[in-house]
Order: C-alpha cells, then sequence, then structure tokens
C-alpha cells in the first residue's frame, strides 16, 4: 500500500478497500497516475495553441488591403491606403472591407490604450500610444461584424463601438470610389443653409468635410457620413431624430464624450441636420 | 439573564476576584500581557490582538468592497441602465478590484499569518512585534484612506491595474489615480513588512524540535508566500513609484510623447500582478492542508509533495505575467513561451489537489463547516483552474481576454481558491480565537448560499464572455441579448450577499453564547491546539519541546518544556533554521506606543504627497521623530540584555 500511512489510527477493512479502489483506477488507464497528469495540461493544448497560431500567422498578404486604423477615446479613425495617394481616403467608425481578400490593419492609438476586437474576424490586438501592432485577418463571408473596444478606455469604453461591413469585391469598390470624393455641394436652400451653420459654428473646428473649409482633425470625418449606419461609435442609428438629439446634448446620450453640447436654434439645427444628411 | 443561584452564592466578592484575577494574570504572564484599557489596547505588540485586529479589519474591507460589487451588480442587472452613470461605474469597479486584491485578500491571508504562524510553531509572539503593530496600523490608514477617496468622489477609476497613460497625468485627470497609486504605497509597505516578520519567525522562533519538515502545511505556505512578497513587491513598489513621480513632478516614464513608453508599464505591474494573485492562492492551499488532514483524521497525503509543489508555484508564478498581455505585440515565440509556462503551473496545484483527494479518500471524514468549505473549493477551484487553461493558450485568449469570461475565470480562482478556504478557516480556527464555537446549523446555511450564490453569480458570466461582453463597461444595449444573464448573475449575488449576512449573524452569536470550545475541539495535530483558547499572552507557559510533524497525535510528539524563559522580561528561545535546536535566549521587545505614532506620522506623509511633493521633505520629519523615538534604548533595558544574553 505506497503511500499510504495509518501510523496515527489503525486503518479499517473500508479504508484500505478504498486505497485499493484509487490505485486501480490508476493503473486501469494505462498511464501512471503522475504521467497523465502532465499529459493533459502539458501536450494536447500546448499543440492546439502552437498549431492554431501558426495556422493564423501563415495567411497570405499579398494582394491585402491596407488600412491605418487609430483609435481615439471614444471613436475609430480609418484611413484606406492606397500606393496613390490621390486615392487613400478617411472615414470613421465603420470599416467597409472587401469579402475573400485579406486585409492588414496598422494600429495606432491617439491618447489612452485601446484594443481592436471584432470577435468574428480576429482575436484582440492592442493599440498603445508610441506603438505600432498590425492585424491581418480576411472576412470569407459577406455580412455585418461588430467590433468593440476591448480595452479599458475611460469613460465610454463602453461607448467605443466598430462596424465592419464585408462586401462582395465589386460592391466594396463601389463604396470605395464614393468614400474618395469630396463631399457633394448642397443644393437645396435648407441644405445650403445647414452648411453655413456648420461652417460658421464650432462644429468645423473638430470635424472635416472635403471639400469644404472644415478641416478638424480631432473627430470623426463627416465627409459621407450619411453613409455610415450609426453615430457615436455604434451608439445610436444614424436617423435625422436621434442626429439632432445627439448635436444638441450629446453628454446626455454618452456622458463624458468630448464632443460639447451645442445650444442651436431650431431652425439652425433642422438645417445642420439636413445638410449631414446630404453628405451620402 | 439567568444566574445560577449556587454558583452565586459560592462565588466571591465580584471585585476582589477581578482584582486577584488581574493580579494572577499579571503574574503568570508578566511582560506578556498588555496593560488593561484603551492604552493597552493602542500599544499591544501582541501577534494574536494586532492579528485579529487585522482580520477583522480585512474582512470589513471584504463587506465594503462586496458593498461595491453589489451596486455594480445592480447597475448591469438590466441593458441600458441608468442607474449609475460612468463616472461613478469606473470608480466602483476599481475600487471593487483594488480592494479585493490589495486591501482584502493580501492583507487578510498575511493577518490568518499573523495570529497562526506563531501557535503553529509554537513560538511566544511573532518576530518584530513592534514593526508587526506598526504594519496593521499603515494599513488600517492606507485602507480607510481609499473609502474616503470614494466617498468623497474622489475615488480611483482607471481600474484596479492602471493602465498607463490612462491613469497618467494627461488623461487620468484630478487626484484619483493618485489616491490609487499612494495606496500601493501603503499595502507595500505594510505587506513586505509582514513578510519579513513570517520569515524570521518561521527561521528562528520554531519551537525546539520543531525542524523544518515538521513544519505545518500552512506555515510552509506562508513562507512561500512570504518570500515571493519580497521578490515580487519591488518592481510594483517602482511602477507605482514612477507613476506618481509622472502625476506629481512631471517625469515621463510612461509618456511615449517624451521617449517614456506605456507599455513598461503593463511588464512592471504584471511581474508583481501575476504572482499576487498566488501570494492569495497559496495560503488558501495551506488552509485547505491543515482542514483536510484534521478533518480527514489522518495526516495529509504526501507532505513533501505539496511542499515541494508550494516552492515550484513560487517560481513558477514569477515566469507567466505576460499571459495577461496577449493582446500586445510580443512577438509570437514569446508568447508560446508563457502559454507554456502558464500550463505548467496547472501541475504544481493538480499534484496537490491529488494529495488532498487521496487524503479524503482513505481518512474517515468529518462532515463538518469547515470540510463543506473544502469540498466546496475543490469542485469551484477546478472549474477556475481549467479556464485558466484554456486562458492560456493565445488564440483562445485573444478571443476572451477582458470579456466577462476573464471575470468569471478570475472569481473561480480567487473565490474558489481563496474565499472559501477563508471561510473554512474561519470556521475551524474561530474555537482557537475566540474560546466557542460557531454555530452548525447557521454555518451550514453560509456555506450552502455561498455555494448555490456563487455559481448562480458567476457561471453565466462564462457565457456572457463567450457571447463577446467585455469586462469595465458600465452599461450594454438591450439587442446584444445579454440581459437575462446578467439579472441571474445578480440574483446569484444577492444570494452571496445574504450567505455573508448569515455568516456575520453567526459570529456575532457565538462569540457571546456559543458552546464553549475547549483546548482543541475538532482533535486536530498542530500546536495551535495545544495552548488554551483563546491562547494566553505569550501563547504557551512553558514554550513545548516537538518531536514530529502531527505533535498532538504522535506518542512522541511533544518530548518536552522549555524551561528557564523568564517572563518579565518576556523571553523567547531562538532556534537554528534547520533543524530547530536551542540557540540562544533572547529578550523581547515590549508594548509601546510609538508603532502607532510612526504610522500616523507615515500616514501624514503618504497622503499629502499625492498633492505636493514637498511633503515627501517635510513628512520624513516626524516620520524620522518618531522612529528615533521608537528604538531609543533605555539604560535599564540595555543592562536587562546584556545580563541575558550570553553565549551559552
Amino acid at each position: 500500500m505506497h503511500g499510504a500511512h495509518f501510523d496515527y489510527l489503525p486503518a479499517t477493512q473500508d479504508i484500505l478497500e478504498r486505497v485499493g479502489a484509487m490505485e486501480t483506477i490508476a493503473t486501469e488507464g494505462g498511464y501512471p497516475l503522475a504521467a497523465a497528469a502532465l499529459q493533459f495540461p502539458l501536450h494536447e493544448p500546448v499543440v492546439a495553441s502552437v498549431l492554431t497560431d501558426r495556422a493564423l500567422a501563415r495567411l497570405p498578404l499579398s494582394n491585402a488591403l491596407h488600412v491605418e486604423l487609430t483609435a481615439h477615446q471614444w471613436w475609430w479613425q480609418a484611413r484606406y491606403d492606397d500606393a496613390d495617394p490621390s486615392r487613400t481616403f478617411e472615414t470613421a467608425n465603420e470599416l467597409h472591407l472587401p469579402a475573400g481578400r485579406p486585409v492588414l490593419l496598422t494600429l495606432h492609438a491617439d491618447d489612452v490604450i485601446h484594443s481592436f476586437w471584432v470577435p468574428n474576424l480576429h482575436g484582440k490586438k492592442d493599440l498603445i500610444p508610441g506603438r505600432t501592432a498590425t492585424v491581418a485577418f480576411r472576412a470569407d463571408a459577406t455580412g455585418t461584424y461588430r467590433g468593440q473596444c476591448a480595452e479599458f478606455c475611460g469613460y465610454q469604453h463602453a461607448n467605443m463601438a466598430l462596424l465592419v461591413i464585408a462586401e462582395p469585391p465589386e460592391r466594396y469598390e463601389l463604396w470605395a470610389a464614393a468614400e474618395r470624393t469630396s463631399a457633394p455641394q448642397p443644393t437645396e436652400p435648407l441644405a445650403q443653409r445647414g452648411q453655413q451653420v456648420f461652417l460658421q459654428s464650432t462644429c468645423a473646428m473638430c470635424h472635416a468635410i472635403a471639400g469644404t473649409p472644415a478641416n478638424g482633425r480631432r473627430a470623426p470625418d463627416l465627409t459621407h457620413v450619411a453613409s455610415r449606419r450609426r453615430i457615436g461609435a455604434g451608439t445610436l442609428p444614424n436617423d435625422p431624430v436621434t442626429l439632432s438629439a445627439w448635436i444638441s446634448d450629446p453628454q446626455r446620450i454618452k456622458p463624458g464624450v468630448n464632443m460639447p453640447a451645442h445650444v442651436l436654434p431650431g431652425a439652425d439645427l433642422q438645417a445642420l441636420v439636413a445638410y449631414l444628411g446630404t453628405l451620402k | 439573564m439567568n444566574v445560577d443561584a449556587t454558583a452565586g452564592a459560592l462565588a466571591p466578592e465580584p471585585r476582589s476576584e477581578a482584582s486577584v484575577a488581574e493580579l494572577l494574570h499579571a503574574r503568570r504572564f508578566g511582560a506578556w500581557a498588555d496593560a488593561p484599557g484603551w492604552l493597552g489596547a493602542l500599544c499591544t505588540i501582541d501577534h494574536k490582538r494586532v492579528g485579529r485586529r487585522f482580520i477583522v479589519t480585512a474582512f470589513g474591507f471584504f463587506i465594503a468592497g462586496g458593498a461595491v460589487a453589489g451596486l455594480m451588480r445592480l447597475q448591469l442587472a438590466r441593458p441600458d441602465s441608468t442607474l449609475i452613470g460612468p463616472d461613478l461605474y469606473n470608480q466602483l469597479f476599481t475600487v471593487h478590484g483594488t480592494t479585493m486584491m490589495f486591501v482584502f485578500a493580501v492583507p487578510i491571508m498575511q493577518a490568518m499569518g499573523v495570529y497562526f504562524v506563531p501557535l503553529m510553531l509554537g513560538a511566544r509572539n511573532i518576530a518584530f512585534p513592534r514593526m508587526n503593530a506598526y504594519a496593521y496600523w499603515v494599513y488600517l490608514f492606507g485602507g480607510a484612506m481609499l473609502y474616503v477617496a470614494l466617498v468623497l468622489n474622489i475615488g480611483p477609476d482607471a481600474g484596479w491595474f492602471s493602465y498607463t497613460p490612462l491613469a497618467g497625468p494627461e488623461y487620468g485627470v484630478g487626484k484619483r489615480s493618485d489616491f490609487w497609486a499612494q495606496l500601493i504605497t501603503f499595502t507595500e509597505v505594510s505587506g513586505l513588512l509582514v513578510s519579513i516578520e513570517i520569515i524570521t519567525t518561521v527561521f528562528k522562533l520554531r519551537a525546539p524540535g520543531m525542524t523544518l519538515n515538521r513544519m505545518p502545511l500552512f506555515v510552509w505556505a506562508m513562507l512561500v508566500t512570504s518570500f515571493m512578497i519580497i521578490f515580487a513587491m519591488p518592481a510594483v513598489m517602482m511602477a507605482s513609484t514612477s507613476l506618481i513621480l509622472d502625476r506629481l513632478v512631471g517625469t515621463h516614464f510612461y509618456n511615449p510623447a517624451e521617449g517614456g513608453d506605456a507599455l513598461l508599464w503593463q511588464h512592471l505591474f504584471w511581474f508583481f500582478g501575476h504572482p499576487e494573485v498566488y501570494f492569495i492562492f497559496l495560503p488558501g492551499l495551506g488552509f485547505v492542508s491543515m482542514i483536510v488532514g484534521a478533518f480527514a483524521k489522518r495526516p495529509v497525503y504526501g507532505y513533501v509533495a505539496i511542499v515541494l509543489s508550494l516552492i515550484a508555484t513560487g517560481f513558477l508564478s514569477f515566469g507567466l505575467w505576460v499571459h495577461h498581455m496577449f493582446a500586445t505585440n510580443v512577438p509570437e515565440l514569446g508568447k508560446s513561451f508563457f502559454t507554456a509556462a502558464s500550463m505548467v503551473i496547472a501541475i504544481p496545484t493538480a499534484t496537490q489537489i491529488f494529495c488532498w483527494i487521496a487524503t479524503l479518500w482513505t481518512g474517515r471524514l468529518v462532515l463538518r463547516t469547515p470540510l463543506y468549505f473544502i469540498l466546496g473549493f475543490f469542485f469551484i477551484l477546478v472549474l477556475g483552474g481549467l479556464t485558466g487553461i484554456m486562458l492560456s493558450a493565445v488564440p483562445l485568449d485573444l478571443q476572451i481576454h477582458d470579456t466577462f469570461f476573464v471575470v468569471a475565470h478570475l472569481h473561480y480562482v480567487l473565490i474558489g481558491g481563496a474565499v472559501f478556504p477563508l471561510f473554512g478557516a474561519f470556521y475551524y480556527w474561530f474555537p482557537k480565537v475566540t474560546g466557542r464555537m460557531l454555530d452548525e446549523t447557521l454555518g451550514q446555511w453560509n456555506f450552502w448560499l455561498f455555494f448555490i450564490g456563487f455559481n448562480v453569480a458567476f457561471f453565466p458570466m462564462h457565457i456572457l464572455g463567450l457571447q463577446g461582453m467585455p469586462r469595465r463597461v458600465y452599461t450594454y444595449a438591450a439587442e446584444s441579448g445579454w440581459g437575462t444573464l446578467n439579472l441571474i448573475s445578480s440574483i446569484g449575488a444577492a444570494i452571496i450577499v445574504v450567505s455573508v449576512l448569515l455568516f456575520i449573524v453567526n459570529v456575532a452569536r457565538s462569540v457571546r453564547s456559543g458552546t464553549p470550545a475547549g483546548a482543541n475541539p475538532w482533535g486536530a495535530s498542530t500546536l495551535e491546539w495545544a495552548t488554551e483558547s483563546p491562547p494566553p499572552p505569550g501563547n504557551f507557559h512553558p514554550p513545548l519541546a516537538v518531536g514530529g510533524r502531527e505533535p498532538l497525535w504522535e506518542q512522541e510528539g511533544i518530548v518536552g518544556r522549555v524551561d528557564g524563559l523568564k517572563n518579565d522580561p518576556p523571553e523567547v528561545l531562538v532556534t537554528t533554521l534547520l533543524d530547530a535546536l536551542p540557540h540562544h535566549r533572547f529578550a523581547f521587545p515590549t508594548p509601546t506606543l510609538w508603532p502607532l505614532i510612526a504610522a500616523i506620522a507615515t500616514t501624514v506623509m503618504f497622503v499629502s504627497s499625492i498633492f505636493t511633493p514637498w511633503a515627501v521633505i517635510w513628512g520624513t520629519i516626524p516620520i524620522a521623530i518618531a522612529l528615533i523615538a521608537w528604538f531609543w534604548p533605555s539604560r535599564e533595558e540595555t543592562e536587562k540584555h546584556k545580563r541575558m544574553e550570553r553565549a551559552p
């Protein structure tokens, strides 16, 4: 009865039987108990982990789409790269990607640490100020994938989503071509007034709209804001009602957000929302 | 109140009884006994009084941290809840994590060590008892500071690991993160001092005959833990000091814009932070070893294997820190190394679990509350360990890192691995500390409600994490579909609250009217059960000499008594490191108020230096004065020491 000592109390028959049963179980399995204990935690999971990692690292990147993704408190800035500098363009909080083609994201952080995480496409990668990271993946199926900041980054960590829309390559090219154009000049009088409101209020200090003097870099690029599905980094659906609520008092919807409240006369607000609605 | 008439008639005058008792007490225990009254209470350096205080304080912080968690569960119970805004919620989860890791778990384990290590070793007090009192006061003031800050709405809000730059000067505005960093300083000071005391007690104050390989397993666990604290704490000390410097005097350790490095913080913090998990866990394993032995009525199977496992865990735990950082850009090969190390550490823990199963299987089990908590520990810890292995695989970790899956995992490991054994330990040693048993029926309710509540609260979090719910979010949208599981989790949290309240009721009732316990109510084998319950000042009169690993079970377990030690001045026998052979007599320090005064001076400096760096300069003056007074030798005492401390 190796290892079982009963120096202090005599062992009963019952206990001896239990010791016997334990030894039988250990030997019946074909492994000595200690070897079995090593095999499970060490061998299989390590091998599985390394193989999976290797498979992920072998994604071919020769024709990859390159996007520079910069995280801010609490939104995502995306710059679509191109060999021809005039073909680069910028958008925010919504990535359109061609399905079936690899994507290489270069990750930066502007302020604090954030983490890029689109669960159905790839695991997390942190965006760390002062450091550059890359993440490569491929969306095999078309669809809309919700991503989310996964490293606590302050007040609105909970509302820092990133939509990834994987589409057939030809639809992606159409979208990209539209994104490369400047914002259309408003034709409706209401929208024209809205543009005046935008350019004469504080909006233009932080936001940019290509084709207008507005060139702020501290907040999402609004050149094609009307084509996006949601506003406030995934916080609200993008429609005129939520947009005007957001512009008037973003702190009520997303407390702590860096956008100040704008007390605009009703007519101005209506015009502004109408103008933003034309930025397809 | 019922008074027995005959007893009343036979008893002498109450007044004279009290004074006689006091006289006898003083004669019997000499300088070991504290002065009566509040001054004696403030001056005390008795490891039992300080330890008891330490335990009660840490438990108080457990309640506070739990209340904070309750508020968080209230907020998360429903989607899109507006009960608590992000500002308060961020403070709540930061204070919850900080409390549980720094102000509850590590201190309460050390406090259990402060109380029980000397008793288990047959020592008369802990080594450096004045330092011990100082460590307690510093800890108390530091913990209190955290809650004062929270109540004033300036509690830290960057998470319990305070990643820079979020906690740095640019983004961590106000004084919030300074309170966090300074709390770390308080707990560092207290933790390091207690570790030094425990190591010295273990190495030099063991009863004669208690060789290293006869030490109880809890003592081994505390010894390994104390060494780990001494090696790990300097990393976080450097980290938090540089953070304070960045915030207070404008250095740029963590500022990438000026050549600093935001990631440096994570390496320094987790080099400490991962071993910290094991500071909490190893003493828990020590409790398990003690309780399993006592309630299986046999020596724990595989003593040497368990000791080696504890030591192996101590070493391995320093090689895992990067598994908290798999999502940063660490090289792939480096990650694989940390994956392997994280998996290897399962082996020593599994070894111990097998040893306890073997002990329980071949023992005659006494199914009382302490053992129930240990059986609960097995179930929960094994689940937490298995999810730990899942997390150590990089590809899987990158998906479930920083989600509620991790929240579930860490609660399974820490509550299962440390809090369940701790409650078992409360039920097991309560009779030793108070002289009375805790109520068994309430104990059963306490256990089952805790066990069920825990699993209801935390098991759903695994699923929430796999469904993609990130941790540290103050709210979530209804369309995410996480509402039901979060509600279940909050109900579980409420059950835990009821369970802990029952425990408090049980303690409050049993302290006054529990069944008297006697010296050794469980028939256990270790030395703390050889003295009265509660143990008298000076613990053992006279100290015992030990002849085996289970002194109270073996024929030759107690081989003699130590004669010739005086109680005034309080003398102890210092023994040799390996074999515990008598080496020399040593006169112990006596109670004094200076540790408290020094702790107050230290607190003034630490708290003031949140607001001005100059406090570091002028704040040292009162500390220096207090320390000089503390160590000032009196002529009389020096004479005593000279007379006594002669080489044999």
